[in-house]
């Protein structure tokens, strides 16, 4: 398979990704590396082709932005919102990630092998994230659909003001934001955490996550609404 | 025989300006339910508007052009300092960011084909974009919320620009909401949500905060687009001196004011009367800022909030505004508050409609609880067939051709040959009020309250 690089200290960012937008024919399955990152923003933002890029370095703000199809493997650390509303594909994070991680993603998968930062899956839309450490407060606030899997601890408020998406958390949450709840694992539950543990390389037990989610009991704001007095 | 005077009882009608009828009903509402009142559209209380300006036309000092006759150019381009592909009008009127969901498919389908029709754009809303909208738009703006609700790169692709939103002028720092009852099968699909649930839309973006980040943000839509749409910012009027340079700041190339009047499907009356300010203030600060920058006519501001007229565009044109956006204005054009609608060419009475909903025609503002009278703020199946697209596409057409026709009638009464050259000088106040706001002085004097120390 062609083998493609971009040393983004030589050429520009907006060069190379024009070039990933523009000049990959439908169902290119290329590996392109990036070299010299140096926490640059924007980098592979909305790729829409099945190809592979390395990121050789850190990356900056909204690497992987609303990726689809392809797969994006940071060799480093990355910044705030990484695969930020990701569509499709696999985005790898090596190192550590920002805040808003994988933040509002429809679909597709965000592995980090590391800890990620406030907010990790906010308004998390039907994607799934992996997250090898520990995320910060306010994780998976107002995620509507869409799986996360914390390994470590969580900071204060997960899963604030939870739709439909599930969190599994193997260590334990500072606290639990409103309407979240623990609730008992099924053998669903166990299935689906077997894979994506699998998918993102990690080998711990099923039975060592916890499941939470949404007691719904938010979802109609005005609870009040039919007294009359 | 015996008479008495005839004697009267005098009722005792005496009312309290604190607490006038209205507020004796907000209180015992309140008291009643325990809940604050969420309506629709926007503020509706009197404030400092466009009506409080006149034009100064042409006379022996001035020079105006034949009505019908003269040119006057309408042409409005906008983009201009970033994308490779700026947005072409052929009028400076635009129509506003209005969501599938609080609005029908069918009614977002006619705007498309209006604004097509007339050379203009028309704008997404929360929700994403629907097929209807796409294919009936030549020029279509797509806006990115806070919510992300459908949002997708395929849609930023397909989209002529991107309108990055901050706010909204009903409700500056309120976020949004849909309630249970539109959110239908189609809606809670498209926006990733269980069906009938009271949908919040937040009120912060997910993946920044603060102008720092934005521009990094505005950054990544453009590299994802390879530099060619407009990226517009959107805010709520209220620091907007200070809100309109950070925007310049942070990349826009259009940055949209949305004054206090502006409309919204369902907020809290709480914020549509109390929060942000009008949008004579709002512009004149807008216009202030790009000047202050150095940047007026590089960066495009787009006013709305309340307008409703051609008069009231050639007043926001005059005040330093490149174009005005409007939404209020074209729902009514649709027949909102309208007694009747329009089925198979035939009108048809909508009074049960407003009945049932306590209302009626002239005052319903019942937009958030989706059963419009008239078929424009639906999700229900039966009421939206009452707005037919083809009656939808022809009645917003001749708003905008009327608008249209008042602004170059005015423009060449002011003797300009472009509405994009009328000028504040062509404007006097004729409240305190507006000339202190709009910086324009009262009628018949060179007073500007506030201004050279005066």
């Amino acid at each position: 398979m062609e083998r493609l690089s971009f040393d983004l200290a030589a050429s520009s960012l907006s060069d190379m990704n024009r070039f990933l937008h523009r000049d990959l024919a439908d169902g290119d399955r290329r590996h392109v590396s990036v070299l010299n990152p140096d926490g640059a923003h924007n980098i592979a933002v909305g790729l829409n082709h099945p190809v592979t890029v390395e990121v050789h370095g850190h990356a900056g703000y909204y690497a992987a932005g609303m990726n689809k199809h392809a797969t994006v493997v940071i060799h480093g650390s990355a910044g705030t919102g990484v695969a930020e509303n990701m569509m499709s594909g696999t985005v790898h994070v090596k190192g550590f990630a920002s805040n808003g991680a994988g933040a509002t993603a429809h679909g597709g998968l965000l592995v980090i092998d590391g800890d990620a930062g406030l907010r990790c899956g906010i308004s998390l839309k039907g994607g799934d994230i992996v997250v090898g450490g520990s995320v910060g407060s306010f994780s998976g606030f107002m995620a509507q659909a869409g799986r996360m899997v914390i390994c470590g601890n969580a900071g204060d408020a997960l899963g604030d003001s939870l739709y439909e998406a599930v969190i599994y958390i193997r260590g334990t949450a500072k606290s639990l934001g409103a309407d979240a709840q623990f609730e008992d694992m099924t053998d669903a539950d166990y299935a689906a955490l077997a894979e994506l543990l699998s998918k993102a390389g990690l080998d711990h037990d099923p039975k060592s996550f916890r499941r939470i989610a949404s007691a719904r009991s938010l979802y109609h704001w005005n609870a009040d609404a039919d007294q009359e007095y | 025989m015996d008479t008495k005077p005839v004697t009267f009882k005098r009722p005792s009608l005496e009312q309290s300006a604190s607490f006038d009828r209205s507020v004796i009903d907000y209180i015992q509402n309140a008291a009643a339910h325990g809940l604050y009142e969420i309506r629709g559209l926007g503020a509706k209380r009197k404030l400092p508007h466009f009506d409080d300006l006149v034009f100064l036309a042409g006379s022996l000092s001035r020079y105006p052009l034949e009505g019908y006759r003269e040119k006057c150019v309408t042409k409005t381009v906008l983009g201009t300092r970033f994308a490779k592909k700026p947005i072409e009008l052929d009028i400076p009127i635009t129509i506003a960011g209005m969501s599938f969901g609080a609005l029908s498919a069918n009614v977002k389908e006619s705007l498309g084909r209006a604004a097509t029709e007339m050379g203009t754009s028309t704008t997404t809303g929360d929700g994403g974009m629907t097929q209807e909208e796409r294919g009936s738009s030549k020029t279509l703006v797509y806006q990115c919320l806070p919510s992300r609700y459908g949002f997708n790169p395929d849609d930023v692709r397909r989209a002529d620009a991107i309108e990055v939103v901050i706010g909204q002028g009903a409700k500056p720092g309120g976020g949004g909401m849909l309630l249970g009852q539109k959110v239908n099968p189609r809606v809670a699909k498209m926006r990733t949500l269980p069906q009938g649930v009271d949908q919040r839309s937040a009120c912060r973006h997910p993946d920044w905060t603060g102008p720092d980040d934005l521009a990094i943000k505005i950054q990544e839509l453009r590299e994802l687009t390879d530099w060619e749409k407009p990226i517009y910012v959107k805010v709520g009027a209220t620091r907007t001196f200070n809100d309109v340079k950070l925007a310049v700041h942070s990349g826009a190339d259009v940055v949209v004011v949305d004054g206090m009047q502006g409309g919204t499907a369902a907020t809290q009356t709480c914020y549509i009367e109390h929060v942000g300010i009008p949008t004579l203030a709002a512009v004149r600060q807008a216009v202030d800022a790009l000047e202050d920058l150095n940047m007026k006519g590089k960066v495009q501001l787009i006013v709305s909030g309340g307008i409703r007229s051609g008069p009231d565009v050639a007043k926001a044109l005059a005040m330093g505004a490149d174009a005005v956006a409007i939404g209020q204005g074209i729902l009514f054009a649709l027949g909102c508050n309208s007694e009747s609608y329009i089925q198979n060419g035939e009108h048809v009475s909508a009074i049960e409609g407003y009945d049932a909903l306590g209302t009626a025609p002239g005052f319903c503002h019942h937009c958030h609880t989706g059963r419009c009278p008239v078929g424009v703020t639906t999700q229900d199946a039966i009421l939206e067939q009452r707005l037919q697209p083809d009656v939808g596409a022809r009645r917003v057409k001749n708003y905008l051709q009327t608008m249209n026709m008042e602004l170059t009638t005015i423009a060449r009464a002011c003797g300009k040959q472009n509405v994009h050259h009328l000028e504040r000088e062509d404007l006097v106040a004729l409240t305190l009020e507006a000339a202190a706001m709009a910086r324009i002085p009262l009628a018949g004097t060179s007073w500007i309250p506030g201004h050279n120390g005066f």
